[in-house]
């Protein structure tokens, strides 16, 4: 890959970024991404790893959304005391 | 109340981000004062005031200590009615093998402080903040199940 190239013809520069240290990085990234647990150990290119991670970043995006305006739904017609007591619930969880 | 240390590995079975406690803290007094004072506001707005503090508790749980809660919190302050001066990082300047990783470009927009870093703590920095995200999701999944049961 001409960017592996790149990074090699660079690596004498005194950004001194390995591609190891890069792979490794990758791989820590995958293993936060969703399906890191049926994978396992399973390498996958960066590129994949990149492409996915955005996707899932967007959809955690999307969810925080969406949440967002079903708890407003929710407080809007739940009484303020029973709300505060969920509230207090979700906080000995 | 004592910040947990953000370390790169908390529970990797779980994926949960190690200041889970405090960001629930934050988000669930950020609620509490939402719902209180926010009977005269429209839906929307007030959607839009419980989205704000999920990313506010995110980013002040993080603290300074993370790039990307560094900018969320920088964006967060700027749309305050008296906005605090925060004390500007120094720019990390890009090397030249960075231009070159054209398929970073778009993670770097959505990662926030993304466009100021090379490759290497981009990759760190959004680990981080997947680790965050994905916690505050399941906390509000928690709060929402917790208030209509």
């Amino acid at each position: 890959m001409s960017s592996r190239r790149a990074r090699s013809r660079q690596s004498t520069s005194s950004s001194r970024i390995t591609d190891e240290q890069i792979n490794d990085l990758v791989s820590k990234l995958q293993a936060v991404l969703p399906e890191a647990h049926i994978r396992g150990a399973e390498r996958v290119s960066a590129a994949k790893v990149l492409q996915e991670t955005c996707n899932y970043i967007r959809s955690l995006h999307r969810e925080v959304d969406d949440l967002s305006e079903r708890l407003t739904e929710l407080l809007a017609t739940t009484e303020a005391s029973s709300a505060q007591a969920a509230i207090i619930r979700s906080l000995l969880m | 109340m004592e910040p947990k240390s953000c370390s790169g590995d908390g529970n990797p079975s779980r994926n949960l981000h190690p200041s889970k406690p405090l960001m629930a803290a934050n988000f669930l007094r950020c609620l509490s004062r939402i719902q209180q004072t926010a009977t005269n506001s429209s839906v929307g707005s007030r959607s839009r005031r419980i989205r704000r503090a999920a990313y506010a508790s995110m980013a002040y749980s993080a603290g300074h200590r993370r790039a990307w809660s560094w900018a969320l919190l920088r964006k967060l302050r700027c749309r305050r009615v008296r906005p605090v001066i925060l004390p500007r990082r120094p720019r990390i300047a890009r090397p030249q093998v960075v231009i070159e990783i054209d398929r970073a470009e778009v993670l770097r927009k959505l990662v926030p402080g993304g466009t100021g870093m090379d490759y290497c703590r981009l990759l760190e920095e959004t680990a981080d903040y997947i680790r965050c995200l994905a916690t505050q999701v399941r906390l509000m999944q928690t709060v929402t199940d917790s208030i209509s049961s």
